[in-house]
């Protein structure tokens, strides 16, 4: 019996408008997301990996409602927030939060750490000064920062710092989902290790539930519980993380994991090499979207559009002709 | 400081970026120069009422055709026979060189020297003010137009397209032409039209676009940034993104755009005044006594030289001070060559 999702997302379809009618072409329609349906359990790590421009970051986004979606719905726990006003829902932002990609652009300039930090606090509004202040040198604790850092501006600091920062604005609240967009893609990849420990700590003192965005699958093999592919706005594969990667069964998965170099110079594994470019978003191929790439497409493929069909222990793959 | 400068560049001090730009601001010496030229001009201007009386013993604004001033124990004429000069069989002395009419006198024989300094105060005053009234007005469309997008943005910012799309010059001259024949009226409010509120307003409206457009711009790009994303994220209120995020990454650009607006702004006074819509008579400004000089240009162009230079003194050094300005603002410019 599982408990009911924290999140749930039904449906939900984004499309962004590109182009202006006033101008040559016209106005495209580029969809982002379509039809993603995705339920997020209390205390998991979903991974959600793909290519860049997937929409792994847009499903986050719309997630947080920092865009505005056009169809399908988004629960968080069993309530709809997928229509309310931005002023209603700013109680709601104290429960999910997020972590930003380049902790460069998500830190303003000209603020000092402890004002950035506090921003939430002072905001929403249910603690005075002075625990205001607790709270900040508690946070600091927390991500392993200074407390005299508060007093600094964000220049002053490296990237896996500044990134340790968006995360202790993001846990100010206390929130139980973080949605992280890529956390440690900006980072070197001796930094990226900390800051992922740093996650996966966090989890478990505190029993948060993560989106996990990224495009590197070794970043989600240590992190996620499960994981989700994407590909072209839509989901394609979803399961325990181990089982995703190990046994793939959508060919765009087993695709993305023969992708991986590896460092042994063993026997050559065979390789799935997906054919040509992504298309592009804009206009998307009919019937199943990877089929122009699959090595593995048939006639059926280029004419019905597969469903993400649950299967055993967990596991959902939308192809017709699935691998395992 | 006894603390250690660090080799990295990373210094451990907690330095806002408002008081590194002060900083640099400091150690550039041509920008400081300007700052002292700025500083003696205004003062020489602005206390004129308190001593130029003392100096000249004349009023700037008295015509004195038949006046004499002692030179050397001789009494001398203000106003010489002459037969060139305005063709009235008369011409005004020139540079005595001396407290009384330092500069000579002008075609009425008032001294020119005097009349440098309280024009100098209008000058600045008009300045100063329209700098004022641009950048306030142009932050706030600037700042409206690119943060609340949609039909708000679309509807100012073509209105400052249209405003833009007039030259500057025949937009101000022609509002300076209609306003300044009748004075304005605006429900109980009677402005005069000698009133320097009017070209103040004229050139404060005129130059908007010019800085609301990047203003806007800037707006536009930081209300679509990250930090801003997240502020929403985090849930701050709009009018909050907008004073703590947003305004404070604006403010470095109007703080740029104000010397080289004032600079740009002291030029259109005096052409506006030079053409006789800026300052009226008889008050005076660098560009109306630049007209007085016109037809004394051949006999003595020093009336119509020294109020020049005046204002091309004044412009270089605002233009000094902006460009030191920029540079120590822009966060770009830190890994500049220190001159010192």
């Amino acid at each position: 019996m599982t408990p009911p999702p924290l999140l749930r997302i039904e449906t939900l379809s984004k499309n962004f408008r590109l182009g202006s009618r006033f101008r040559q072409g016209g106005v495209q329609i580029l969809q982002a997301l379509k039809n993603v349906s995705l339920d997020v359990y209390p205390g998991e790590v979903l991974g959600l990996v793909g290519e860049s421009g997937c929409g792994k970051s847009t499903l986050g986004r719309c997630i947080l409602r920092l865009y505005e979606i056009d169809s399908g719905r988004i629960l968080f726990k069993n309530r709809d927030i997928s229509r309310v006003g931005q002023r209603a829902l700013r109680p709601l932002r104290a429960e999910m939060q997020m972590v930003f990609q380049d902790p460069y652009a998500s830190l303003n300039p000209r603020r000092r750490i402890g004002d950035l930090i506090a921003e939430p606090l002072r905001v929403h509004g249910t603690l005075n000064e002075a625990g205001v202040q607790a709270r900040l040198l508690e946070l600091m604790e927390l991500v392993n920062l200074a407390p005299d850092h508060l007093r600094r501006y964000p220049h002053e600091f490296s990237g896996g710092q500044r990134q340790r920062i968006g995360i202790a604005r993001g846990l100010a609240l206390s929130p139980s989902l973080i949605v992280a967009d890529e956390p440690v893609s900006a980072l070197d990849v001796s930094v990226q290790a900390q800051i992922i420990n740093l996650f996966m700590d966090l989890q478990e003192k505190f029993g948060l539930t993560y989106v996990f965005i990224a495009h590197d699958l070794s970043v989600v093999r240590q992190i996620a519980t499960r994981t989700a592919v994407m590909y072209l706005g839509g989901i394609v594969e979803l399961g325990e993380t181990d089982a995703v990667l190990h046994r793939p069964a959508h060919p765009y998965t087993a695709a993305l994991i023969s992708a991986v170099p590896e460092l042994t110079l063993d026997e050559a594994k065979p390789r799935i090499m997906p054919q040509g470019e992504p298309p592009s978003p804009i206009n998307p191929p009919p019937g199943c979207r990877f089929h122009t790439r699959c090595p593995f497409a048939q006639e059926r493929c280029r004419a019905e559009i597969p469903a993400l069909a649950p299967g055993a222990d967990g596991r959902a793959v939308a192809c017709h002709f699935p691998l395992a | 400081m006894p603390e250690p400068a660090s080799a990295s560049g990373a210094a451990p001090r907690a330095e806002g970026p408002w008081a590194e730009a002060f900083r640099k601001l400091r150690r550039d010496r041509t920008a400081m120069g300007a700052v002292l030229v700025l500083c003696l001009i205004v003062l020489a201007c602005c206390a004129a009422p308190l001593y130029a009386r003392y100096v000249s013993h004349t009023d700037p604004f008295q015509s004195n055709p038949a006046g004499q001033i002692t030179i050397h124990g001789q009494s001398v004429d203000i106003m010489q026979t002459d037969s060139a000069g305005l063709g009235l069989g008369v011409n005004p002395i020139g540079p005595t060189w001396h407290g009384q009419y330092f500069l000579g006198a002008d075609g009425q024989g008032r001294d020119v020297a005097a009349r440098i300094l309280y024009g100098g105060r209008n000058s600045l005053i008009i300045a100063f003010f329209s700098t004022i009234v641009t950048l306030v007005l142009a932050a706030l469309v600037g700042t409206v137009a690119g943060f609340a997008g949609g039909w708000t943005d679309i509807i100012l910012a073509r209105l400052l397209d249209v405003l833009w799309a007039f030259p500057v010059y025949l937009l101000a001259i022609s509002l300076s032409i209609v306003i300044i024949s009748s004075g304005l009226q605006i429900g109980p409010i009677n402005i005069p039209s000698n009133s320097l509120l009017i070209p103040i307003a004229i050139i404060g409206i005129v130059y908007v676009p010019y800085v609301a457009r990047p203003i806007r711009g800037q707006v536009l790009s930081l209300s679509r940034s990250d930090f801003v994303l997240a502020a929403r994220c985090l849930g701050v209120p709009g009018f909050r993104i907008l004073s703590k995020d947003i305004l404070p990454n604006v403010a470095p650009t109007l703080i740029v755009f104000a010397p080289l607006m004032m600079a740009l702004n002291m030029l259109t006074e005096s052409a506006l005044s030079f053409l006789s819509i800026g300052v009226q008579p008889p008050a005076a400004s660098w560009g109306t006594i630049i007209q007085d000089g016109e037809g004394l240009l051949y006999t003595q162009p020093m009336v119509a030289v020294a109020p020049g230079l005046a204002i091309v003194i004044t412009v270089l050094a605002l233009n000094f001070l902006g460009d030191g300005v920029r540079d120590a603002l822009d966060p770009r410019a830190k890994l500049r060559v220190r001159k010192d």
